[in-house]
This record gives C-alpha cells, sequence and structure tokens, in this order.
C-alpha cells in the first residue's frame, strides 16, 4: 500500500523525527530535584550569620528539574546537532577529521583527570611526562627547536607568538612597526597583530593565490617586525616559494610566522621549521584530533627556533639532571633523568598567558591520538588527507569554477560564478548541502575568492562518504540549472528554517526572562 | 591504520581517477629538499591497550589517593555523573561551532541557557558564550573597559590571583595601557578602600578585584563600587570560585564580571580547560569579546537560536575586532550548564552551604593548634582560609604528604611580606576525618618543637 | 533609485547636503545595498569633531562593518538618535535618513565632492 505522505530520500539521508524541547527553564518546577548531597560531616553554620552582608538573600533563578527531565533535555537537543559522528563535514581549514573515542577514555583517568594544577611536582610527574613526551612529538613534527603548550586556542598561540616577535625585535633594540598579512588570511591574524600593538599591512595575493614575492620584497623593510603565513595557504596550496620568502624576510631582520591551522597537509612529509618558519602554531582541536565540543575547547601550542626559546611564557617544563643543571624539557637539548619540574626564573619569558599550564586535557587527547599513529600513521593520515582533497577537486571541476588552477593540498577552493550568473550564491549552495545530509563546506572564505567555496574533507571520510558527497554537490549544480528557487530557499529539510539574524542583531535577546504576567 | 577508512585497493582507484601515478605526485609541489625522506622520530604506533596501559601507568604517578586542600583558583567539586554522559553524546562532542544555526540548534540552545544562568548567578544583564578561562576572562575585561570609557589606566587589587594578574600584565604590555597595584587590610585581607580612593581617578579606566578573593575573603564590593563609579570607571569583578555564587551575594554593583565557572562540574585536569565566561550590563553588550547566542525565529515563526551581534568579532572585523578569540570553550560550558541544571536553584545554595561549613570547621580546627594563626579574621570569607603557622611549611607539608594529604598552598611565593602562611581550601568534598588528620600533623610539629 | 542633484558624495557612498553652514550627512542607496540589512549605527556624539576623509563611525549588518567617513571637517551639531531602534529606515530610504548634521568648517570643502552626475557615473565603473 502506498504511503500517504511519502518519505522522500535526498542523497543520503531520509525524513525523521526529532523531539521538540523548549527551554531548561520553561521546564523548571519548585520542589523538583536532581542532587542529593550526603549529609554534612561537620557543624553545620548560620550561612546569614557568617557572611553578613555578604550574604545572599534571594537564590539565582536556576531551573529545578528532575534526572530524567534533565537527561531528556540534553539528549533532545543532542539529536538536533549535526557532528562528525554522523557524517563529514567539508569545511575548510578546520580539519573535522575522526575524535578518536580512546582519547576521551585516557583524558578521564582518575590520576590525570583530577590532578590539581599546583599539587607538588613529586605528586605530578605522570602528567609531567605526558606533558614532556607531546612536546618532543611536536618539536619533532614541526621541526622546531623549544615549544611552549600553554595557549588555549589557535587564536591564543598566535597572540603568544606574535608576542615573541616582538620581544626578540625588542631585545635588539627595535620593537618595529608592521606585520604583513596576506589579504587570504584568517581574521584572527589581523586582530592578533593589532593586539600587539603592531600595524597590519594587506599583503596582496599574486595571480595564482599565493605571496606576491616582488611585492614582499618592495613592502619589507626595517619596519618589518613579521610575515604571517599560512602554510598551505587557505586555498589549500603550498607556498613552494617559502624558502625565497624566509629568505627575503630574514635578509630584512624580520620574522616569517606560520599559522599551523593547515598541518594537516605537511605532517610527515615536511616541516615548517626546514623550510624557513622561525616561530608558528599548532591548533590541537585541528591537525590533532582533539575534539571540537560545539565551538572549543581547543589548544594552540607555540613553537620556535631557539633564538626565540627565552622569550617562551613562563614557567616552562625543566629535568632536573643530575649534575643539578636545569635543562628546559621543551627544548631539543634536554637530558634524561631527574624530575620534571616548572621553572619559573626566566628573565626574558613575555610573560604567562593564562594562569597555570595549558589545556592538559587537550594535550592527553592529542598526545593519544600521535601514539595511537606512530610516524606511518601520521604520514599515511597526511597522505589520505591529500589524496581526499584531490579526489573532490577531480570529481567537481567542471561543474564549479576553479579560481586558480594551482595544485591543491588537502583542501580545494571552487568560486560560485558559474552559479551566480543563475542568481545562485555560494551560501545558498550550502544550505542547500544541507538537505542531502551534509554539513556547509566554508562559505565566502577566503576573501580572495569571489563567492568562495572552502572544501576539505579530512583523511576521516571513507570512499563511500566522498562519493556521496560528489553527487551531492554534483546534484545540487544541476538543480541551480533548472529549479534554482528550490537552492535559494534551502534548507528545506531542518528543523528550523533560515533564521532571522537581522532581528537578533538589531534587537538582541541573549537570555530567558521569566514572562511578567 | 585503524581511523583511517581506505583500503589499498581504494587509494588505487582514487589516484587513478585523479590521474595520478602514485601519491608521491601529489607533494611534488613541496621542493625537494625539505621533503622528509625518514620516519619522525615519535613513539611506534601503539595499539589502544598500549595507549590505555600508558596513560593509565602515568595517572599512577600521579598518585590518586591523596586527599587535599588546594584551591588557590582551581576546586574540587563533585561532578554529577549525568555530566559525562550527555557531553559524551557525538552529536555534543564533535559537533562544530554552531555556525550554521538549521544544524546546530542543540548547541545553540544550551548556550543561550549557559548565558541565562550566568546572568542569574552574576546579576549581570547579559553573558557571553565562553572564554579560555577566568585569567584571559580578567584581562579582556579590562580591555573591554578600556574601549567603553577610551580611558587608559586601571587598578587593580593585589589580592587578584596573582597568576590572573601576571596575565593581565602580559595582554596590557603593547597597549597604551597602565595597571597600578593596591594593597589589602592586614585585618580583613579587603581590599585596602583608602588606597583604592587615592589610586582611582578620572583617567581610570576600571578597577578590577577579586571575590572572593585570593585570600578566601569576599570584598564589599558596594564600597569599591562608589568609589569606582564615583570617578566614572568602571568595576569589573572577578570571580575564581564560582560556587560561591550559591551563597554569597552576587556582585549587582559591577559592571563587567569575569568568571571562571570550573566549579560547574569542570575536572581540574591539572589546569585546564576551564571555562571563563564575561557577563555585563546591558549598555556593554557590543564591547563585548567572544561568541553571543541570541533568541529568534525562522520563516515559519519557529523560535531558534543563533550566533549574533558578530561583527565584533575577528572572521569580520579582523584587525578591529574586540578581541581575536575564535575557539571558545563550548563543551566545558555545556558541563556547567548541565551542573547547573542538575543542582538548580536550591541545590546551589545548598551545596554552598556545606562548602562553608567544611571550611568553617577546618578553619576552626587547624587555627586551634597552637602556634597556627588564622589571618584575616575581620571579613567574611567563602571556603578558603589564610593560615600562618610558627613552623616552616616546608616542614609539616612533608609531614602531611606522609599520611597522603596535600595541605594549603604557600603564598611566600606571590606575598613574600606573609610569613610561613598557606591558602587552604575545603569543599564540599573534603572528609572531616582529613581535617581532623591534618590538625594532628600541624599539632606535632609544635610537640617536638 | 535617482540620487538627489543637490547633494554632493564622496567615494566612499556617503552624502552630504548643506544649508546654512549645517552639513547633513547620510549613505547612498549603492551603499546600504551592498551591506544589506543594516542593524546597527555606529555615531559619533554631539560635540564631537570630524575630518574630512576620515571616519567617524561605522556601518553594521549582519555580515559586515563598513566605516564612515566624513565628507567635511566640522563638529556634530545633531544625530540621528531614532537609529537607535530603527536602523532599517537607512535601507529604506538612504537619502531621507540622515546620520550626522555638521557645523562646517570651511565651506569650500563642498566643492571637492562629487556631484550626483560625477557619482553615479563613478558607481557604474565600480560595478
Amino acid at each position: 500500500m502506498a504511503a500517504m505522505i511519502e518519505r522522500k530520500t535526498t542523497g543520503k539521508v531520509r525524513p525523521h523525527q526529532t523531539q521538540n524541547e523548549g527551554l531548561v527553564f520553561e521546564k523548571s518546577s519548585p520542589g523538583k530535584r536532581a542532587y542529593k548531597l550526603p549529609p554534612l560531616d561537620v557543624p553545620e553554620v548560620d550561612a546569614s550569620k557568617l557572611l553578613g552582608d555578604a550574604h545572599r538573600k534571594e537564590s539565582a533563578g536556576l531551573p529545578e528539574l528532575s534526572e530524567i527531565e534533565i537527561i531528556r533535555h540534553f539528549t533532545r537537543l543532542s539529536t538536533w546537532n549535526y557532528a562528525i559522528d554522523l557524517g563529514m563535514y567539508p569545511l575548510g581549514s578546520c580539519t573535522m577529521k575522526y575524535n578518536p573515542r580512546v582519547n576521551e577514555f585516557v583524558s578521564r583517568i582518575e590520576g590525570l583527570a583530577e590532578a590539581h594544577p599546583y599539587r607538588p611536582d613529586s605528586l605530578a610527574q605522570g602528567v609531567l611526562e605526558i606533558i614532556e613526551l607531546l612536546q618532543k612529538c611536536l618539536l619533532e613534527i614541526t621541526g622546531m627547536d623549544a615549544i611552549t603548550l600553554q595557549p588555549a586556542a589557535g587564536a591564543h598561540g598566535e597572540f603568544t607568538g606574535i608576542l615573541l616577535v616582538r620581544a626578540w625585535h625588542e631585545s635588539k633594540g627595535n620593537a618595529r612597526k608592521k606585520v604583513l598579512i596576506p589579504d587570504s588570511a584568517h581574521g584572527t591574524n589581523p586582530a592578533t597583530a593589532a593586539i600587539c600593538g603592531y600595524q597590519v599591512e594587506n599583503l596582496k595575493s599574486n595571480a595564482d593565490g599565493g605571496i606576491d614575492l616582488e611585492a614582499l620584497a618592495r613592502q619589507v623593510d626595517e619596519e618589518t617586525a613579521a610575515l604571517m603565513i599560512t602554510n598551505p595557504s587557505t586555498l589549500g596550496v603550498f607556498e613552494n616559494e617559502i624558502a625565497r620568502i624566509a629568505e627575503i624576510l630574514h635578509a630584512k631582520g624580520a620574522l616569517l610566522y606560520m599559522d599551523g591551522a593547515n598541518m594537516n597537509a605537511l605532517v610527515g612529509k615536511v616541516r615548517p621549521g626546514d623550510f624557513g618558519v622561525d616561530v608558528m602554531h599548532l591548533n590541537l582541536h585541528k591537525t590533532f584530533s582533539t575534539p571540537h565540543g560545539g565551538g572549543g575547547p581547543g589548544s594552540g601550542p607555540v613553537a620556535c627556533k631557539r633564538f626565540l626559546e627565552p622569550f617562551l611564557p613562563v614557567p616552562i617544563l625543566s629535568r632536573r639532571t643530575g649534575t643539578g643543571r636545569e635543562q628546559g624539557t621543551g627544548n631539543r637539548d634536554q637530558e634524561a633523568g631527574g624530575e620534571l619540574h616548572w621553572e619559573y626564573d626566566r628573565p626574558q619569558s613575555v610573560g604567562r598567558v593564562r594562569a597555570f599550564y595549558g589545556n592538559t586535557g587537550m594535550f592527553i587527547r592529542a598526545l593519544a591520538y600521535i601514539l595511537a599513529n606512530g610516524p606511518d600513521g601520521l604520514r599515511q593520515t597526511t597522505e589520505d588527507a591529500v589524496l581526499n582533497a584531490n579526489y573532490i577537486r577531480k570529481k567537481l571541476e567542471d561543474l564549479y569554477e576553479m579560481p586558480y588552477k594551482t595544485p591543491s593540498m588537502h583542501e580545494v577552493v571552487f568560486s560560485d560564478k558559474r552559479q551566480a550568473a543563475k542568481g545562485v550564491k555560494t551560501g545558498d549552495i550550502a544550505k542547500r548541502l544541507i538537505d542531502y545530509g551534509f554539513h556547509p563546506y566554508t562559505v565566502s572564505f577566503p576573501l580572495i575568492v569571489h563567492g568562495a567555496l572552502m572544501i576539505e574533507p579530512t583523511e576521516s571520510e571513507s570512499l563511500e562518504e566522498l562519493d556521496l558527497f560528489v553527487e551531492a554537490m554534483r546534484a545540487i549544480a544541476q538543480e541551480v540549472e533548472q529549479t534554482p528557487e528550490l537552492v535559494k530557499r534551502a534548507p528545506h529539510s531542518t528543523r528550523v528554517s533560515r533564521l532571522d539574524e537581522v532581528t537578533a542583531a538589531r534587537k538582541p535577546v541573549l537570555r530567558w526572562r521569566p514572562e511578567t504576567k | 591504520m585503524r581511523y583511517l577508512p581506505k583500503s589499498p585497493a581504494e587509494r588505487e582507484q582514487m589516484l587513478k581517477a585523479i590521474g595520478a601515478k602514485s601519491i608521491e605526485d601529489l607533494f611534488a609541489i613541496i621542493p625537494a629538499a625539505y621533503r622528509l625522506n625518514r620516519d619522525l622520530d615519535i613513539p611506534r604506533q601503539l595499539g589502544e591497550s598500549e595507549i590505555v596501559d600508558y596513560f593509565k601507568a602515568a595517572g599512577q604517578k600521579n598518585a590518586t589517593d591523596y586527599a587535599s586542600f588546594l584551591g588557590a583558583g582551581a576546586y574540587r567539586h563533585y561532578r554529577p555523573v549525568v555530566i559525562d554522559a550527555l557531553v559524551q553524546r557525538g552529536e555534543f562532542l564533535t559537533s562544530y561551532t554552531p555556525y550554521q544555526a538549521e544544524i546546530t540548534q542543540g548547541t545553540l540552545q544550551a548556550i543561550f541557557e549557559f548565558q541565562t544562568m550566568i546572568a542569574e548567578l552574576t546579576g549581570m544583564d547579559v553573558a557571553n558564550a565562553s572564554m579560555y578561562d577566568g585569567s584571559t576572562g580578567a584581562a579582556e575585561a579590562v580591555l573591554m573597559a578600556m574601549r567603553v570609557t577610551g580611558r587608559h589606566r586601571a587598578v587593580v587589587a593585589r589580592t587578584v590571583h596573582p597568576e590572573y594578574r601576571e596575565v593581565l600584565a602580559t595582554y596590557l604590555q603593547h597597549r597604551d595601557l597602565a595597571t597600578s597595584e593596591i594593597g589589602y587590610e592586614a585585618e580583613t585581607g579587603r581590599v585596602d578602600v583608602q588606597a583604592l580612593e587615592e589610586a582611582v581617578t578620572d583617567e581610570t579606566a576600571a578597577v578590577l578585584v577579586q571575590s572572593p578573593n585570593f585570600f578566601g575573603v569576599v570584598e564589599d564590593i558596594p564600597a569599591i563600587a562608589e568609589i569606582a563609579h564615583k570617578k566614572g570607571a568602571l568595576l569589573i569583578v572577578s570571580i575564581a570560585e564560582a560556587v560561591s555564587l550559591g551563597v554569597v551575594r552576587p556582585p549587582v554593583e559591577a559592571d563587567i564580571v569575569s568568571m571562571e565557572a570550573q566549579s560547574f562540574g569542570v575536572a581540574l585536569s591539572y589546569g585546564g580547560p576551564f571555562c571563563g565566561v564575561i557577563a555585563a550590563k546591558e549598555n556593554f553588550v557590543r564591547q563585548l569579546p567572544g561568541r553571543l547566542v541570541g533568541e529568534t525565529k525562522d520563516q515559519d515563526g519557529n523560535r531558534g537560536f543563533v550566533l549574533t551581534l558578530s561583527t565584533r568579532e575577528q572572521h569580520i572585523r579582523r584587525e578591529k575586532a574586540t578581541s581575536n578569540i575564535c575557539t571558545n570553550q563550548a563543551l566545558v560550558a555545556l558541563m556547567a550548564t548541565i551542573f547547573l541544571t542538575v543542582y538548580g536553584k536550591e541545590g546551589m545554595r545548598e551545596l554552598a552551604e556545606h562548602n562553608l561549613a567544611k571550611a568553617a570547621y577546618a578553619a576552626q580546627e587547624l587555627s586551634s593548634v597552637a602556634g597556627a594563626k588564622l589571618l584575616f579574621r575581620g571579613a567574611p570569607r567563602f571556603h578558603e582560609f589564610v593560615l600562618q603557622t610558627q613552623e616552616s611549611p616546608a616542614l609539616w607539608s612533608q609531614r602531611l604528604l606522609d599520611e597522603k594529604i596535600v595541605g594549603g598552598v604557600e603564598l611566600s611565593r606571590w606575598y613574600p611580606e606573609l610569613k610561613n602562611a598557606t591558602l587552604w581550601c575545603a569543599t564540599e568534598v573534603m572528609r572531616r576525618e582529613t581535617i581532623d588528620a591534618a590538625a594532628k600533623v600541624l599539632a606535632a610539629g609544635l610537640v617536638e618543637a | 533609485m535617482a540620487y538627489p542633484t543637490n547633494y554632493r558624495y564622496t567615494k566612499e557612498h556617503e552624502w552630504i547636503s548643506v544649508a546654512d553652514g549645517i552639513g547633513t550627512v547620510g549613505i547612498t542607496d549603492y551603499a546600504q545595498n551592498s551591506l544589506g540589512d543594516i542593524v546597527y549605527v555606529d555615531a559619533p556624539k554631539v560635540g564631537d569633531e570630524v575630518t574630512a576623509n576620515k571616519t567617524f563611525g561605522s556601518v553594521e549588518s549582519v555580515k559586515a562593518v563598513s566605516d564612515l567617513y566624513s565628507p567635511v571637517t566640522g563638529s556634530v551639531t545633531e544625530v540621528n538618535e531614532s537609529l537607535k531602534t530603527e536602523p532599517d529606515k537607512i535601507n529604506a530610504t538612504p537619502h531621507e535618513t540622515w546620520i550626522i548634521k555638521v557645523k562646517l568648517a570651511d565651506v569650500s570643502e563642498w566643492d571637492k565632492l562629487l556631484d550626483a552626475a560625477a557619482y553615479e557615473k563613478f558607481i557604474a565603473e565600480e560595478q
């Protein structure tokens, strides 16, 4: 018997119910409880007496629910989310790879999860060894000499890296005034440079979307502190003139900073330290598989060459050697033996960029990832990442415009030029992709491509998932030709249709309020 | 390699489709001079059981069976098990930043709930979707005050967490902003309001204090606010122990509150990841750094949530952004949201009262040991207190360790004027028997003396 | 939309009309169209000084921010407060919705600005 309402398959998805769920405050009722504290084994206290004027008279308007309602509430919410565990994220420069579950397991091991940052070093050797090993591995992977794991995310790492640059220049007598940034760069780059007191000077990309060497040579002068480069670029293209770029900079006493967001194309195949980079940051939540968690936490280690080591954030991890001498372990010259501890006597340090030592929980996960791969696994990972991106490029280049013909590494950038002729933009195509069961790719970035579609599949995608993605993109290209409205008004299959972002910005409502009756 | 979903045959098939002879063709663009022709010198590939063994061994070395009186900006509270049960769901754990609102309503609604709860707890109008931690949050709050007022000086209390102050100094070093520090009153451990009065001028953008402060003492926020506002400066209150808000009055006179929400269900994890958040009065919303989630409607009139006021942020403003923050702490903010939902309105008060009770007992027992003096008795405290011992902490702390107890943090490295002083914390998980044992250990030193 | 001939224009897409030494400033139809739905206007305060060709504020849409460049030098005499709650008026009637009024320091600056015909030619070339 035919269905009364058709269950339509689009690409790799078919409709399915998701539960509705209000705000947690809307489900609250006075007297409902989800907790029970054990009885006090010490005398009770009269809080208002102890605190006097500092006593809180009215409790905060937090909800009151039972445990099952809490489980249902958040479970229902979770079912409204797309996630890597459900399917591919073609987001360029985000490296949405599989988040291995053993990472989650080991980060919750009691001795590690419960370690207080101020516990005596003698009781922290386990976690300190983990940090030491991770530092060693990351130095080997990047080809750098020294490292700090303190920064909490990529942008935080950029900030730290530029602080190092500035400290070094200051130690030479001239802080210098400007940082060069390619117009293809991620927004955090200029934001960071400005925060460190530098003027931002834009570097126009050449016809291939790479660094224009002549422009660079013209713009670099004795007031240039550094060039902030992403390699491969945000177009997914390797800057094969990178050594020459480094030379131009170094000749004028300027430094080369590398944004390591695209390391997924390089790990095990080439090392930034080998091609002239002086300082760089890594994103553990991209290249090293720590989970995105809906927007964080991340971790942004900064690795540098020896001459910048004295300026690293304090403290650094150090091992007491048998001779009583100290050797920094975030440093290639370290020796074995002796207790690990944090060294605070660092007179040239740029200071601290956050309290405590860094996002240790993410270090554990990243190290677990590195250990699960080993050298062959990491290399194979990079190769598969590049293979996957090139496969997509090959399968879509007849239908989507390629603004630059240079070889792609781990990501490929198309432009919506052909579709724009039909009035359909990259943002619309991205929304229609949702109806096919995928998260959109990166829309409208980098800015140097008009209407960019930036696609990075990562190594975590099987041939099956890649083919489904290709089929979806090809189907949409066809829809643009034949039924453009379908694409322009997408998505059609989600819990909510396109949301009114204009009113949300004009009249922001940023919290729930109890209705006044 | 088990994370790679390809068979050798499929790789061949794909290479053929691309028209490449081998994978090396796809790396040909990398100049030969620096292509890596050897294995990375890192440990060999481990099996899963080996990975677990490695980290278990590390955990053992870290010692799991010690009771601890450590606080000082990182707090041990019980974490309800539903937190991990929920945040480990793949749809939360492995989801991306909610830029595509139609398929991330789960994350967006949860953040909206977080923002609401933080506003409720702190007495502010709006809260953001989290910052890296309390230390960077405090620094960003000072920068925010600078933008809002257009002024270039800040007055910072010495009773703000020393590492937070270090971070602030790092953030300000290349901007035109000077800070001056003001001390505390010897009797109470509170901000020296006299010194504050003298330090605040009409060039002051912000006054930054912490409450409960680093010594565990609750500050007189209304008095401090008056001094700041008289001169047109903003008051920023940094809160390192979020649970205090269950029983301590919120700093409603503040303009900006920067809080560390680690106490709300986030594991200690040797210092990170933690969960910062900035909350503020309504009129500062456009200067708030970090992500904000707003409520809106879709085209069919359904309620939905979106990231909003994005023009403050780096991906649009670039060099004019309010901050360079991109990734935040969404998953730990979710842990905090669940924690707050589990305890709820009444539970947060009861939890805070338990903390108060444990610390009151600990302060009383440990200071009743002759030769141990409880400092700063003249002011209300939450769950931390400062003890000054005749015996050097180095001596009794080893004795405590022998009893598998970690004593309080030594303060002399940050407050050299406080000799033999240590900062102790007792939360709801502290057992009475541990407190009694610690008191015995401290007392033992005197018997020998 | 036609560009009023009694206005003058800048290459940054502001318009200005002058009467009795007071300039009234807004943004053009071309500008509001490029920006999309305007959500917020960051305007100066009464009494602030503005300088020709320098920024005096910004206009925000959901996804973009545009700096506002002053056509003239002078001091701000009035700010359009209604834009705080109704920034969308700029989208609807860009040439009737003013942002600031300025007491001109130098009336001859008017002559340096583009007239309607020159501005229309300029934007035709931009596209």
